[in-house]
Protein backbone atom coordinates (compact mmCIF):
# COMPACT_ATOMS: atom_id res chain seq x y z
CA UNK A 1 0.00 0.00 0.00
CA UNK A 2 1.36 3.01 -1.25
CA UNK A 3 1.70 5.90 1.87
CA UNK A 4 0.50 9.17 1.31
CA UNK A 5 4.17 10.82 1.54
CA UNK A 6 5.48 8.61 -1.26
CA UNK A 7 2.35 9.68 -3.60
CA UNK A 8 2.80 13.59 -2.60
CA UNK A 9 6.27 13.08 -3.76
CA UNK A 10 5.67 11.40 -7.25
CA UNK A 11 2.58 14.15 -7.54
CA UNK A 12 5.79 16.88 -6.49
CA UNK A 13 8.04 14.82 -9.50
CA UNK A 14 5.41 14.92 -12.22
CA UNK A 15 4.28 11.54 -12.00
CA UNK A 16 0.15 11.76 -13.80
CA UNK A 17 -0.37 8.45 -12.33
CA UNK A 18 0.13 9.64 -8.87
CA UNK A 19 -1.99 12.89 -9.65
CA UNK A 20 -4.77 10.71 -11.32
CA UNK A 21 -5.36 8.75 -7.79
CA UNK A 22 -4.64 11.82 -5.47
CA UNK A 23 -7.22 13.41 -7.86
CA UNK A 24 -9.89 10.56 -6.71
CA UNK A 25 -9.57 11.17 -3.43
CA UNK A 26 -9.70 14.11 -3.65
CA UNK A 27 -13.23 13.49 -5.58
CA UNK A 28 -14.67 11.18 -2.89
CA UNK A 29 -13.44 12.65 -0.31
CA UNK A 30 -10.79 10.04 0.66
CA UNK A 31 -9.39 10.82 4.37
CA UNK A 32 -6.06 10.46 2.38
CA UNK A 33 -6.94 13.05 0.12
CA UNK A 34 -7.04 15.72 3.25
CA UNK A 35 -3.38 14.60 4.07
CA UNK A 36 -1.76 14.49 0.12
CA UNK A 37 -3.42 18.40 0.45
CA UNK A 38 -2.02 18.95 3.00
CA UNK A 39 1.53 18.06 2.27
CA UNK A 40 0.77 19.69 -1.64
CA UNK A 41 -0.12 22.53 0.49
CA UNK A 42 3.54 24.56 0.36
CA UNK A 43 3.60 24.05 -3.79
CA UNK A 44 0.28 25.47 -4.29
CA UNK A 45 -0.81 28.95 -5.83
CA UNK A 46 2.03 29.33 -8.59
CA UNK A 47 -0.12 28.41 -11.80
CA UNK A 48 -2.93 30.74 -13.45
CA UNK A 49 -6.31 29.42 -12.99
CA UNK A 50 -8.46 30.45 -15.97
CA UNK A 51 -12.17 29.63 -15.84
CA UNK A 52 -14.48 29.18 -19.40
CA UNK A 53 -18.42 28.84 -18.59
CA UNK A 54 -21.17 29.74 -20.99
CA UNK A 55 -24.21 27.68 -22.36
CA UNK A 56 -24.50 24.23 -23.13
CA UNK A 57 -22.80 23.51 -26.21
CA UNK A 58 -21.33 27.14 -26.49
CA UNK A 59 -17.46 25.76 -27.42
CA UNK A 60 -16.01 25.59 -24.07
CA UNK A 61 -14.14 22.56 -24.58
CA UNK A 62 -12.97 23.45 -28.09
CA UNK A 63 -12.02 27.14 -27.03
CA UNK A 64 -9.97 24.90 -23.82
CA UNK A 65 -8.31 22.97 -26.72
CA UNK A 66 -7.37 25.92 -28.92
CA UNK A 67 -6.39 27.78 -25.62
CA UNK A 68 -4.40 24.42 -24.71
CA UNK A 69 -2.44 24.54 -27.87
CA UNK A 70 -1.61 27.84 -28.01
CA UNK A 71 0.09 27.94 -24.28
CA UNK A 72 1.92 24.37 -25.28
CA UNK A 73 3.53 26.10 -28.09
CA UNK A 74 5.21 28.24 -25.50
CA UNK A 75 5.97 25.68 -23.56
CA UNK A 76 3.82 26.18 -20.70
CA UNK A 77 2.22 22.73 -19.29
CA UNK A 78 -1.88 22.64 -18.88
CA UNK A 79 -4.13 21.12 -16.69
CA UNK A 80 -7.42 21.29 -17.56
CA UNK A 81 -10.66 20.03 -15.10
CA UNK A 82 -13.61 19.50 -17.53
CA UNK A 83 -16.94 19.55 -15.28
CA UNK A 84 -20.02 17.95 -16.88
CA UNK A 85 -23.47 17.26 -14.56
CA UNK A 86 -24.78 14.58 -12.43
CA UNK A 87 -27.77 12.93 -13.02
CA UNK A 88 -30.01 13.97 -9.80
CA UNK A 89 -31.88 10.68 -10.58
CA UNK A 90 -29.44 8.19 -11.29
CA UNK A 91 -26.37 9.65 -10.32
CA UNK A 92 -24.60 8.47 -13.01
CA UNK A 93 -22.80 11.18 -15.29
CA UNK A 94 -21.78 11.65 -18.88
CA UNK A 95 -18.05 12.99 -19.23
CA UNK A 96 -18.23 14.49 -22.98
CA UNK A 97 -15.66 16.94 -22.64
CA UNK A 98 -12.24 15.06 -23.37
CA UNK A 99 -13.36 14.53 -26.58
CA UNK A 100 -12.68 17.76 -27.97
CA UNK A 101 -8.91 17.74 -26.68
CA UNK A 102 -8.11 14.62 -28.00
CA UNK A 103 -5.43 15.88 -30.15
CA UNK A 104 -3.29 16.29 -26.43
CA UNK A 105 -3.44 12.74 -25.47
CA UNK A 106 0.31 11.77 -25.11
CA UNK A 107 1.48 14.71 -24.80
CA UNK A 108 2.99 14.91 -21.18
CA UNK A 109 2.54 18.76 -20.78
CA UNK A 110 -1.22 18.44 -20.65
CA UNK A 111 -3.23 17.17 -18.14
CA UNK A 112 -6.97 16.61 -18.45
CA UNK A 113 -9.11 15.41 -15.77
CA UNK A 114 -13.49 15.23 -16.34
CA UNK A 115 -15.24 15.87 -13.27
CA UNK A 116 -19.32 15.16 -12.57
CA UNK A 117 -20.40 17.21 -10.21
CA UNK A 118 -22.42 14.88 -7.90
CA UNK A 119 -24.90 17.16 -6.38
CA UNK A 120 -23.69 20.24 -6.16
CA UNK A 121 -25.38 22.87 -8.15
CA UNK A 122 -22.86 25.99 -8.89
CA UNK A 123 -21.58 24.70 -12.24
CA UNK A 124 -18.77 23.18 -10.49
CA UNK A 125 -18.19 19.57 -8.24
CA UNK A 126 -17.76 20.53 -4.52
CA UNK A 127 -14.13 19.01 -4.88
CA UNK A 128 -13.42 21.15 -7.85
CA UNK A 129 -10.94 23.48 -5.92
CA UNK A 130 -8.85 21.07 -4.17
CA UNK A 131 -8.26 19.43 -7.62
CA UNK A 132 -7.39 22.55 -9.47
CA UNK A 133 -5.08 22.79 -6.12
CA UNK A 134 -3.21 19.55 -6.40
CA UNK A 135 -2.82 20.22 -10.36
CA UNK A 136 -1.61 23.65 -9.43
CA UNK A 137 1.01 21.92 -6.86
CA UNK A 138 1.99 18.76 -9.40
CA UNK A 139 3.60 22.16 -11.76
CA UNK A 140 1.07 23.33 -14.24
CA UNK A 141 1.61 26.54 -15.39
CA UNK A 142 -2.14 26.99 -16.02
CA UNK A 143 -5.05 24.99 -14.94
CA UNK A 144 -8.11 25.71 -17.41
CA UNK A 145 -11.61 24.98 -15.49
CA UNK A 146 -14.39 24.32 -17.81
CA UNK A 147 -17.54 24.50 -16.05
CA UNK A 148 -20.46 22.96 -16.81
CA UNK A 149 -23.10 24.65 -19.49
CA UNK A 150 -24.73 27.44 -17.53
CA UNK A 151 -27.60 29.30 -17.33
CA UNK A 152 -27.99 31.93 -14.75
CA UNK A 153 -26.57 31.65 -11.10
CA UNK A 154 -23.91 28.66 -11.16
CA UNK A 155 -21.07 31.16 -10.62
CA UNK A 156 -18.82 29.09 -8.24
CA UNK A 157 -16.34 29.20 -10.91
CA UNK A 158 -15.60 32.91 -9.53
CA UNK A 159 -14.19 31.12 -6.53
CA UNK A 160 -11.61 29.12 -7.97
CA UNK A 161 -10.72 31.49 -11.28
CA UNK A 162 -8.19 34.53 -11.80
CA UNK A 163 -9.56 35.04 -14.80
CA UNK A 164 -12.76 33.99 -16.21
CA UNK A 165 -14.32 33.58 -20.08
CA UNK A 166 -17.77 33.67 -20.52
CA UNK A 167 -18.59 32.01 -23.63
CA UNK A 168 -21.36 33.12 -25.45
CA UNK A 169 -22.32 31.65 -29.14
CA UNK A 170 -25.62 32.84 -31.71
CA UNK A 171 -28.43 31.24 -32.06
CA UNK A 172 -29.96 30.71 -28.12
CA UNK A 173 -32.37 32.65 -28.37
CA UNK A 174 -32.07 36.23 -26.52
CA UNK A 175 -28.94 35.23 -24.68
CA UNK A 176 -28.63 38.25 -22.98
CA UNK A 177 -32.02 38.34 -21.75
CA UNK A 178 -31.62 34.61 -20.13
CA UNK A 179 -28.44 35.46 -18.90
CA UNK A 180 -29.15 39.10 -17.35
CA UNK A 181 -27.95 38.11 -13.84
CA UNK A 182 -25.10 36.15 -12.24
CA UNK A 183 -23.57 34.47 -15.01
CA UNK A 184 -23.36 37.92 -16.94
CA UNK A 185 -21.77 39.55 -14.05
CA UNK A 186 -18.65 37.40 -13.41
CA UNK A 187 -17.36 38.05 -16.81
CA UNK A 188 -13.53 39.26 -17.16
CA UNK A 189 -13.95 38.46 -20.90
CA UNK A 190 -16.85 38.33 -23.39
CA UNK A 191 -16.53 35.64 -26.03
CA UNK A 192 -18.28 35.50 -29.03
CA UNK A 193 -17.91 31.76 -30.34
CA UNK A 194 -19.08 30.55 -33.07
CA UNK A 195 -18.73 33.65 -34.86
CA UNK A 196 -18.90 31.89 -38.50
CA UNK A 197 -22.67 31.55 -37.45
CA UNK A 198 -25.39 34.25 -38.59
CA UNK A 199 -26.53 36.22 -35.69
CA UNK A 200 -22.85 36.58 -33.86
CA UNK A 201 -22.75 40.59 -35.41
CA UNK A 202 -26.04 40.90 -33.51
CA UNK A 203 -24.86 39.51 -30.34
CA UNK A 204 -21.73 41.23 -30.23
CA UNK A 205 -23.19 44.47 -30.50
CA UNK A 206 -25.28 43.27 -27.94
CA UNK A 207 -23.13 42.58 -25.72
CA UNK A 208 -21.17 45.45 -25.91
CA UNK A 209 -23.93 47.78 -25.17
CA UNK A 210 -24.22 45.66 -22.14
CA UNK A 211 -20.72 46.42 -21.12
CA UNK A 212 -21.06 49.75 -22.28
CA UNK A 213 -24.25 50.47 -19.92
CA UNK A 214 -22.22 48.51 -16.89
CA UNK A 215 -19.44 51.13 -16.99
CA UNK A 216 -22.19 53.87 -16.71
CA UNK A 217 -23.67 52.12 -13.60
CA UNK A 218 -20.43 51.34 -11.62
CA UNK A 219 -16.85 52.64 -12.24
CA UNK A 220 -14.95 49.85 -12.28
CA UNK A 221 -11.05 49.47 -12.97
CA UNK A 222 -11.10 46.85 -15.47
CA UNK A 223 -13.60 46.58 -18.85
CA UNK A 224 -13.95 43.07 -20.15
CA UNK A 225 -13.15 42.76 -23.77
CA UNK A 226 -15.22 40.82 -25.77
CA UNK A 227 -13.73 38.82 -28.36
CA UNK A 228 -14.78 37.25 -31.59
CA UNK A 229 -14.03 33.51 -31.86
CA UNK A 230 -14.39 29.95 -34.34
CA UNK A 231 -13.05 27.08 -31.74
CA UNK A 232 -13.16 24.74 -34.64
CA UNK A 233 -11.32 27.19 -37.35
CA UNK A 234 -9.08 28.32 -34.82
CA UNK A 235 -9.80 31.70 -35.50
CA UNK A 236 -9.77 34.87 -32.46
CA UNK A 237 -6.96 32.44 -30.46
CA UNK A 238 -4.72 34.84 -30.53
CA UNK A 239 -6.97 37.40 -29.26
CA UNK A 240 -8.60 35.41 -26.79
CA UNK A 241 -5.05 34.66 -25.33
CA UNK A 242 -3.61 38.33 -25.28
CA UNK A 243 -7.36 39.82 -23.60
CA UNK A 244 -6.29 37.39 -21.09
CA UNK A 245 -2.91 38.42 -20.83
CA UNK A 246 -4.29 41.80 -20.02
CA UNK A 247 -6.56 40.66 -17.12
CA UNK A 248 -3.45 38.74 -15.53
CA UNK A 249 -1.79 41.95 -16.17
CA UNK A 250 -4.07 44.35 -15.05
CA UNK A 251 -4.62 42.16 -12.12
CA UNK A 252 -1.21 42.16 -10.91
CA UNK A 253 -0.74 45.81 -11.31
CA UNK A 254 -3.79 46.98 -9.40
CA UNK A 255 -3.04 44.47 -6.51
CA UNK A 256 -6.69 43.21 -7.19
CA UNK A 257 -5.34 39.56 -7.76
CA UNK A 258 -3.72 39.70 -3.92
CA UNK A 259 -7.31 41.03 -2.59
CA UNK A 260 -8.66 38.36 -5.02
CA UNK A 261 -6.92 34.97 -3.36
CA UNK A 262 -7.07 36.60 0.05
CA UNK A 263 -10.84 36.35 -0.31
CA UNK A 264 -10.32 33.25 -2.18
CA UNK A 265 -8.44 31.40 0.93
CA UNK A 266 -11.14 33.31 3.19
CA UNK A 267 -14.09 31.83 1.85
CA UNK A 268 -12.62 28.43 1.45
CA UNK A 269 -10.94 28.09 5.20
CA UNK A 270 -15.02 29.12 6.58
CA UNK A 271 -16.00 26.92 4.33
CA UNK A 272 -14.24 23.66 5.19
CA UNK A 273 -14.50 24.45 8.79
CA UNK A 274 -18.41 24.72 8.43
CA UNK A 275 -18.33 21.54 6.04
CA UNK A 276 -15.90 19.56 8.61
CA UNK A 277 -18.40 20.61 11.46
CA UNK A 278 -21.39 19.76 9.32
CA UNK A 279 -19.83 16.23 8.81
CA UNK A 280 -19.52 15.87 12.71
CA UNK A 281 -22.81 16.93 13.44
CA UNK A 282 -24.40 14.69 10.76
CA UNK A 283 -22.52 11.70 11.91
CA UNK A 284 -22.94 12.51 15.88
CA UNK A 285 -26.95 12.36 14.94
CA UNK A 286 -27.40 9.42 13.19
CA UNK A 287 -25.12 7.40 15.41
CA UNK A 288 -27.87 6.64 17.92
CA UNK A 289 -30.55 7.95 16.41
CA UNK A 290 -31.09 11.15 17.97
CA UNK A 291 -32.24 12.54 14.22
CA UNK A 292 -35.16 10.00 13.78
CA UNK A 293 -36.27 10.48 17.30
CA UNK A 294 -36.27 14.31 16.75
CA UNK A 295 -37.77 14.31 13.81
CA UNK A 296 -40.36 11.96 15.16
CA UNK A 297 -40.92 14.49 18.08
CA UNK A 298 -41.26 17.52 15.50
CA UNK A 299 -43.74 15.80 13.21
CA UNK A 300 -45.70 15.33 16.72
CA UNK A 301 -45.50 18.87 17.52
CA UNK A 302 -43.97 17.97 20.89
CA UNK A 303 -41.23 19.66 20.10
CA UNK A 304 -39.94 22.47 17.57
CA UNK A 305 -36.63 22.39 15.66
CA UNK A 306 -35.99 26.00 16.09
CA UNK A 307 -35.51 25.02 19.97
CA UNK A 308 -33.89 21.38 18.99
CA UNK A 309 -31.07 23.25 16.75
CA UNK A 310 -30.27 25.52 20.11
CA UNK A 311 -29.65 22.86 22.37
CA UNK A 312 -27.77 20.68 19.66
CA UNK A 313 -25.88 23.45 18.91
CA UNK A 314 -25.06 24.36 22.75
CA UNK A 315 -24.57 21.39 23.80
CA UNK A 316 -21.95 20.50 20.88
CA UNK A 317 -19.69 23.25 21.78
CA UNK A 318 -19.54 22.81 25.03
CA UNK A 319 -18.22 19.03 24.51
CA UNK A 320 -14.12 18.55 24.66
CA UNK A 321 -12.62 18.63 21.31
CA UNK A 322 -11.38 15.01 22.29
CA UNK A 323 -14.37 13.64 20.41
CA UNK B 1 -19.07 7.83 2.67
CA UNK B 2 -21.03 7.48 -0.34
CA UNK B 3 -19.98 3.87 -2.26
CA UNK B 4 -17.56 5.18 -4.77
CA UNK B 5 -18.68 5.88 -8.43
CA UNK B 6 -17.59 3.50 -10.79
CA UNK B 7 -15.75 5.78 -13.23
CA UNK B 8 -15.55 4.25 -16.87
CA UNK B 9 -13.80 4.82 -20.30
CA UNK B 10 -15.52 4.26 -23.56
CA UNK B 11 -13.37 3.67 -26.20
CA UNK B 12 -13.66 2.76 -30.14
CA UNK B 13 -9.87 1.99 -30.97
CA UNK B 14 -9.76 1.67 -35.21
CA UNK B 15 -10.68 3.35 -37.81
CA UNK B 16 -14.47 2.76 -38.68
CA UNK B 17 -16.57 5.98 -38.38
CA UNK B 18 -20.02 4.22 -36.43
CA UNK B 19 -20.48 5.00 -32.97
CA UNK B 20 -24.03 4.90 -32.17
CA UNK B 21 -23.83 1.70 -30.74
CA UNK B 22 -20.74 3.19 -28.32
CA UNK B 23 -22.76 6.33 -27.45
CA UNK B 24 -25.75 3.99 -26.40
CA UNK B 25 -23.69 2.03 -23.93
CA UNK B 26 -22.59 5.44 -22.73
CA UNK B 27 -25.92 6.04 -22.05
CA UNK B 28 -26.51 2.71 -20.13
CA UNK B 29 -23.59 3.32 -17.93
CA UNK B 30 -24.72 6.26 -16.89
CA UNK B 31 -28.43 5.17 -16.45
CA UNK B 32 -26.75 2.72 -14.12
CA UNK B 33 -25.02 5.69 -12.19
CA UNK B 34 -21.63 5.20 -13.44
CA UNK B 35 -19.66 8.33 -14.08
CA UNK B 36 -19.12 7.82 -17.97
CA UNK B 37 -16.17 9.23 -19.91
CA UNK B 38 -16.46 8.89 -23.81
CA UNK B 39 -13.12 9.53 -25.70
CA UNK B 40 -14.90 8.95 -29.02
CA UNK B 41 -13.55 7.58 -32.68
CA UNK B 42 -10.91 6.38 -33.79
CA UNK B 43 -8.78 6.07 -30.44
CA UNK B 44 -5.13 4.64 -30.77
CA UNK B 45 -4.48 2.03 -27.97
CA UNK B 46 -2.05 4.72 -26.48
CA UNK B 47 -4.71 7.41 -26.16
CA UNK B 48 -7.11 5.20 -24.48
CA UNK B 49 -4.18 4.12 -22.05
CA UNK B 50 -3.69 7.48 -21.48
CA UNK B 51 -7.13 8.94 -20.79
CA UNK B 52 -7.53 5.76 -18.00
CA UNK B 53 -4.73 6.70 -16.18
CA UNK B 54 -5.46 10.74 -16.02
CA UNK B 55 -9.26 9.71 -15.28
CA UNK B 56 -8.23 7.52 -13.04
CA UNK B 57 -10.79 4.72 -14.24
CA UNK B 58 -11.86 1.48 -13.19
CA UNK B 59 -12.85 0.10 -16.37
CA UNK B 60 -11.96 0.54 -20.30
CA UNK B 61 -15.24 -0.35 -22.15
CA UNK B 62 -13.64 -0.76 -25.74
CA UNK B 63 -16.17 -1.38 -28.52
CA UNK B 64 -15.15 -2.52 -31.81
CA UNK B 65 -17.10 -3.18 -34.93
CA UNK B 66 -14.55 -3.56 -37.61
CA UNK B 67 -12.55 -6.61 -36.86
CA UNK B 68 -9.75 -4.56 -35.24
CA UNK B 69 -10.04 -6.64 -31.77
CA UNK B 70 -7.42 -9.08 -32.38
CA UNK B 71 -5.09 -6.00 -32.96
CA UNK B 72 -6.46 -3.50 -30.84
CA UNK B 73 -8.13 -5.20 -27.61
CA UNK B 74 -4.60 -7.46 -26.07
CA UNK B 75 -2.82 -3.67 -27.44
CA UNK B 76 -5.00 -1.68 -24.80
CA UNK B 77 -4.28 -4.25 -22.24
CA UNK B 78 -0.26 -4.18 -22.92
CA UNK B 79 0.13 -0.21 -23.25
CA UNK B 80 -1.92 -0.14 -19.65
CA UNK B 81 0.76 -2.50 -18.37
CA UNK B 82 3.44 -0.47 -19.69
CA UNK B 83 2.27 2.13 -17.50
CA UNK B 84 2.00 0.31 -14.94
CA UNK B 85 -1.99 0.20 -14.52
CA UNK B 86 -2.75 -3.34 -13.64
CA UNK B 87 -6.10 -2.73 -11.33
CA UNK B 88 -8.33 -1.53 -14.20
CA UNK B 89 -11.17 -3.54 -15.48
CA UNK B 90 -11.05 -3.87 -19.33
CA UNK B 91 -13.67 -5.43 -21.15
CA UNK B 92 -14.79 -5.07 -25.19
CA UNK B 93 -17.78 -5.74 -26.90
CA UNK B 94 -18.88 -5.45 -30.19
CA UNK B 95 -18.76 -7.75 -33.60
CA UNK B 96 -16.80 -10.50 -32.40
CA UNK B 97 -16.84 -13.56 -33.63
CA UNK B 98 -17.15 -16.57 -30.30
CA UNK B 99 -13.52 -17.96 -31.55
CA UNK B 100 -11.75 -15.26 -30.86
CA UNK B 101 -12.73 -14.78 -27.28
CA UNK B 102 -10.43 -17.15 -25.41
CA UNK B 103 -7.37 -15.77 -26.91
CA UNK B 104 -8.64 -12.42 -25.58
CA UNK B 105 -9.69 -13.38 -22.46
CA UNK B 106 -6.11 -14.73 -22.32
CA UNK B 107 -4.50 -11.58 -23.29
CA UNK B 108 -6.32 -10.00 -20.08
CA UNK B 109 -9.39 -8.33 -21.72
CA UNK B 110 -11.82 -9.87 -18.38
CA UNK B 111 -14.83 -10.37 -20.59
CA UNK B 112 -16.27 -10.01 -23.97
CA UNK B 113 -19.55 -9.16 -24.60
CA UNK B 114 -20.96 -10.16 -28.53
CA UNK B 115 -23.90 -8.81 -30.68
CA UNK B 116 -27.40 -9.37 -28.73
CA UNK B 117 -25.96 -9.09 -24.99
CA UNK B 118 -28.29 -7.86 -22.71
CA UNK B 119 -26.82 -4.42 -21.57
CA UNK B 120 -27.96 -5.32 -17.80
CA UNK B 121 -25.76 -8.20 -17.95
CA UNK B 122 -22.69 -5.81 -18.89
CA UNK B 123 -23.81 -3.57 -16.39
CA UNK B 124 -23.85 -6.27 -13.77
CA UNK B 125 -20.53 -7.71 -14.88
CA UNK B 126 -19.34 -4.48 -14.25
CA UNK B 127 -20.18 -3.46 -10.84
CA UNK B 128 -19.46 -7.10 -9.70
CA UNK B 129 -15.88 -7.15 -10.99
CA UNK B 130 -14.71 -4.09 -10.39
CA UNK B 131 -11.83 -3.77 -7.65
CA UNK B 132 -13.65 -2.37 -4.11
N1 LIG C 1 -19.48 26.31 -36.43
C1 LIG C 1 -18.84 26.26 -35.26
N2 LIG C 1 -19.00 25.19 -34.48
C2 LIG C 1 -18.34 25.17 -33.29
C3 LIG C 1 -17.50 26.22 -32.88
N3 LIG C 1 -16.99 25.93 -31.66
C4 LIG C 1 -17.50 24.73 -31.33
N4 LIG C 1 -18.31 24.26 -32.31
C5 LIG C 1 -19.06 22.99 -32.31
O1 LIG C 1 -20.09 23.10 -31.34
C6 LIG C 1 -20.31 21.85 -30.68
C7 LIG C 1 -20.17 22.03 -29.18
O2 LIG C 1 -18.83 22.39 -28.89
P1 LIG C 1 -18.15 22.10 -27.47
O3 LIG C 1 -16.80 22.65 -27.51
O4 LIG C 1 -18.33 20.69 -27.11
O5 LIG C 1 -19.12 22.99 -26.55
P2 LIG C 1 -19.20 23.03 -24.95
O6 LIG C 1 -19.57 24.41 -24.57
O7 LIG C 1 -17.96 22.48 -24.37
O8 LIG C 1 -20.41 22.04 -24.68
P3 LIG C 1 -20.87 21.43 -23.26
O9 LIG C 1 -19.64 21.08 -22.50
O10 LIG C 1 -21.68 20.23 -23.67
O11 LIG C 1 -21.70 22.49 -22.59
C8 LIG C 1 -19.29 20.90 -31.28
O12 LIG C 1 -19.93 20.16 -32.29
C9 LIG C 1 -18.22 21.81 -31.86
O13 LIG C 1 -17.54 21.23 -32.94
C10 LIG C 1 -17.36 27.36 -33.76
O14 LIG C 1 -16.67 28.33 -33.47
N5 LIG C 1 -18.05 27.32 -34.93
MG1 LIG D 1 -17.72 20.90 -23.01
Amino acid sequence: MITTEDLTKQVLAGSPRALARVITWVENSDPRAAKCLEELHPHMGHALILGLTGSPGAGKSSLTDQITHHFRKRDKTVGIVAVDPSSPFTGGALLGDRIRMNRHAGDPGVFIRSMATRGFLGGLAQTTDNVVKAMDASGKDIVIVETVGVGQDEIDIMRIADTICLILAPGYGDIIQSMKAGVMEIADIYVINKSDHAGADQLYTEVNSRILQDTQIKKSPWTPPVVKTVATEKRGIDDLVEAIGSHQCQLKESGAILEKRRERIRQQTFQMIHFALFQLMEKELAQNGRLERLVDAIIERKENPYRAMREIVDEFIHTPAAR
Amino acid sequence: MAKKKIKIIVAKPGLDGHDRGAKLLCRIFAEAGMEVVYTGLRQTPEMIAEAALQEDADVVGLSSLSGVHNYFFPKVVKVLEEKEISDVLIVGGGIIPAEDIPELKKAGVAEIFGPGTRTDKIVQFIQENVAG
